[in-house]
């Protein structure tokens, strides 16, 4: 099954109660969205599908494995990679250093024949160099290659990271806000690398405020509120829900308490 | 030539100790390329050194097979003392490591086994310069080409930003039991060389004080690069040496100005002195850019 | 049995001082979240410039006292604007100020060995009136009687001025939420310097307490309370003043009951600090700590 499930899952803190039973399912192949207010519990789902928080129950399985049971380590093993909202790149390296540093499944980098200086080892240097560079061309980074990360522009950042993320070779690449702080058109370049990595096979699931990014990227969606899914649907579908109306009018209009 | 062995005979214990401490900052290092800081190090060659010294003291084992097993010693302390102790974090891990090499020093003191506060004494003295500088280029080597495989990466990625180390793929528990256990290990190297110089070891020689010099030693010279922790070592060993010779024989101005070029590197150039050569080569590549 | 009672009693005196320096070590944490590694060497630097008042300008103890005390935190003063104010806005402020205090306790040892020589020294007879009680066969003199009255009454003090006074709820303000604190007005560097001239004023006080208690000085001396020190402040919780005089009396119990019950000092430190390890793996918080050790 390469389809990404998510079966009640719930997970409170403490007394707060932040994703309650919430199920859906990822075509592969797709670009699926996932969208709701602020507080809606999004991130709080995309980290316990990477692993990094564990589910308060309920279960989550994708190519066989169920992820729930998986350390962040293991869950980007099997091909799923994410970004963060935050941007984490690091700090102290260049562009491209932080690109090989994504490297680490899909690189051998043996210490031994590093040892000896065999050619092997070279030549998997050079080959992964080349890659990173591929990559950092990919998300129009090829003129930044010896920057330090924190000299980049913040739409430079979530691309850069965007590329540390491919550089997992993923089927499955999560996205948290992807091009928040962005300009238009460089969420256009953005969306058109999306569409071209799904064209490839790869399956995305995205978290982003931006409504028409959403909209017109996206071939499902899933709307979360208060930590529960309201609907899942095509963005047509989504966008005619009542619950869904409300919920935005809801922020718009008379917020939540 | 000639006066090249007068200077020896006059420096050789100095030459000895730089290469001897700059193992040690080395072993310290491979914590701190992963953004762990141990004060443990001082330890662990107590251990190497106490385990070798008394291997060869007491049970007649040539010279490498009480190096072997002083550097086995300190790498198994080393995997159980880790395991609980690096969940900790910062300023926290470095005193459980702290609270630890007291306890070994001691237990140096209290045990008969490693003689008391008088120390092991009579170990045979087969450690020659030759032999200390070429582990510490074998080892310079080692920790050169570790940077560069799939582990370092690892390391390094890890110090910048655990969490997101852990999302790319990086076993980050596992990846820190590793390095503490490498650093153990080189420490244990060290301190069993150092068992075979002296005659004599005490458990004054791993206090807590000689761990900090290795912290010292690191970041003085810097801990991003392999050569650094050895300049830092180098630099501070030679240090005493150099101001008597220049005149300067008051303890308490050698000792401020230990001091002070700790202090001026740490305010001033974060990445150590390795970093003035550093950054020369990558502004020369901008340049070329 | 008497002798027993004898032992807690002097462990009460001596972890009355571990309680002091302790104090100010675990105060400057509470605000800045650093380590301050050269609060041993103003601890020694205040014992020795009270003795040089004493001895050299022939100051009464009394005045000597807090002159003493407020020369330790003019080099509290000193030693934020050198080594933690420049770091602050470091993203790795924590490692680089624990680096730069640690450069700052050699300056101020080099500067202890320099003006007062390497030798041991102390206070002249005379400096504090011989007078001891014997009672129910327990022998007390009026010096540890003072040095537990000293160091209780600038604990209280303290205490009170953190918890009771503007000045002391800013201090806790800034402890708590540095950009916050910002927000609602508070002066961030006066109140850190402030803090740093508090706590090492208390450093010094313990110093010269100890330098009378054992009525020896050395400019190293600050080495042997440093790891205790540490010890004291995580046993009570980083950041803790109450850890931090409980911690320091543990402490000082912990050591003269060791020493009673095996019969050697020898294994006085070591059952400290393998309490201190084994605290740290159990509740590295400490016993009344909030602190952060371990990050989600």
């Amino acid at each position: 099954m390469n389809r990404l499930l998510v079966e009640n899952v719930s997970r409170h803190f403490g007394g707060v109660q932040a994703l309650e039973d919430v199920s859906f399912i990822v075509e592969p192949g797709t670009i699926h969205g996932l969208i709701g207010p602020n507080g809606a519990g999004k991130t709080t789902l995309i980290n316990i599908l990477s692993g990094l928080l564990s589910p308060s129950s309920g279960r989550m399985n994708y190519r066989n494995h169920d992820l729930h049971r998986l350390a962040a380590h293991q869950v980007a093993a099997i091909g799923i990679a994410r970004t963060f909202q935050n941007i984490r790149l690091f700090p102290h390296m260049s562009c491209l250093e932080n690109v090989q540093a994504g490297q680490h499944v899909t690189s051998r980098r043996s210490l031994l024949p590093r040892l000896f200086h065999l050619p092997s080892a070279r030549r998997e240097d050079r080959d992964l160099c080349e890659r990173a560079m591929a990559m950092l061309a990919r998300v129009g980074l090829d003129d930044k290659v010896s920057y330090q990360s924190r000299n980049l522009s913040y739409g430079e950042r979530r691309r850069l990271e965007i590329a540390r993320a491919l550089s997992l070779n993923p089927s499955l690449l999560l996205l948290d806000e992807p091009v928040a702080g962005m300009r238009q058109g460089e969420a256009m370049v953005v969306a058109d690398l999306l569409r071209s990595l799904c064209r490839e096979g790869m399956t995305i699931l995205l978290i982003e405020h931006n409504m028409s990014f959403v909209m017109s990227l996206c071939s499902r969606i899933t709307v979360l509120d208060f930590g529960r899914v309201l609907t899942t649907g095509t963005p047509a579908e989504v966008r005619a829900c009542r619950e869904v109306i409300e919920a935005y009018l809801g922020t718009t209009g008379e917020p939540h308490a | 030539m000639e006066h090249l062995l007068q200077f020896y005979a006059i420096y050789g214990s100095v030459i000895n100790f730089i290469g001897i401490n700059a193992l040690l900052a080395l072993s310290l290092n491979v914590t701190l390329s992963a953004g762990m800081l141990s004060l443990g190090n001082a330890a662990f060659a107590a251990v190497g050194g106490y385990t070798a010294g008394i291997l060869s003291l007491r049970f007649g084992f040539p010279y490498v097979a009480s190096l072997a097993g002083g550097t086995c010693a300190a790498g198994l302390v080393g995997l159980v003392i880790g395991l609980p102790v690096l969940r900790l974090k910062g300023v926290f891990l470095a005193m459980a490591t702290l609270a630890f090499g007291e306890v070994v020093r001691l237990a140096a003191v209290n045990l008969d086994v490693t003689g008391g506060a008088e120390g092991l004494t009579g170990i045979p003295n087969v450690t020659t310069t030759w032999m200390i500088y070429l582990v510490l280029a074998a080892a310079a080597y080692f920790i050169a080409m570790l940077r560069r495989s799939r582990l370092g990466w690892g390391l390094v990625s890890m110090r910048e930003d655990e969490t997101a180390a852990s999302s790319l793929g990086i076993p980050v528990t596992y990846y820190k039991a590793v390095a503490f256990v490498i650093g153990a290990m080189l420490a244990g190297l060290a301190g069993g060389m150092y068992a075979h110089l002296n005659y004599l070891i005490t458990p004054r020689d791993y206090g807590f004080f000689i761990a900090v010099d290795l912290l010292i030693y690191n970041i003085v010279g810097g801990t991003n690069i392999w050569y650094g922790p050895i300049l830092g070592a180098a630099l501070l060993t030679a240090l005493p040496e150099v101001l008597r010779g220049a005149g300067v024989t008051a303890g308490p101005i050698r000792m401020g100005i230990n001091g002070l070029i700790l202090l001026l590197v740490i305010l001033f150039l974060p990445n150590g002195l390795a970093s003035l050569f550093a950054r020369r080569r990558s502004s020369a590549v901008k340049a070329g850019a | 049995m008497d002798l027993l009672l004898q032992q807690l009693i002097n462990g009460l005196f001596i972890g009355s001082v571990y309680g002091l320096f302790a104090v100010g070590y675990t105060l400057v944490f509470g605000v800045l979240d650093m380590l301050n590694l050269a609060h041993a060497a103003i601890f020694t630097l205040g014992g020795l410039i009270a003795l040089w008042l004493v001895e050299t300008a022939g100051v009464s103890l009394w005045l000597a006292f807090p002159m003493a005390c407020v020369a330790a935190g003019l080099l509290g003063l000193l030693l934020n604007q050198v080594a933690f104010a420049p770091l602050r806005k470091r993203s790795d402020s924590q490692f680089s100020g624990l680096i730069s205090s640690i450069a700052m306790a050699i300056i101020f040892e080099a500067a202890a060995l320099g003006l007062f020589g390497a030798r041991s020294v102390r206070f002249p007879v005379g400096t504090v009136p011989t007078h001891t009680w014997q009672i129910a066969g327990i022998t007390i003199t009026l010096l540890q009687v003072g040095i537990v009255c000293v160091a209780a009454s600038l604990m209280v003090i303290l205490t009170l001025f953190i918890g009771r006074t503007r000045t002391g709820k800013a201090i806790r303000a800034v402890g708590e939420n540095e950009r916050a604190a910002t927000l609602l007005g508070i002066n961030v560097n006066g109140i850190i310097a402030f803090t740093f001239f508090v706590s090492s004023a208390l450093g010094g006080a313990a110093g010269i307490l100890f330098g009378l208690y054992f009525n020896n000085l050395t400019p190293d001396m600050g080495r042997s309370i440093e790891l205790k020190g540490l010890a004291v402040i995580i046993l009570g919780g980083m950041g803790s003043i109450p850890g931090a005089i409980l911690g320091g009396l543990a402490f000082g119990l912990s050591e003269v009951l060791t020493v009673a019950i095996t019969g050697t000092s020898n294994l006085r430190d070591a059952v400290a600090f393998a309490v201190l390890f084994a605290i740290l793996l159990i509740r590295p918080s400490g016993l009344l700590g909030r602190g952060k050790t371990r990050e989600a």
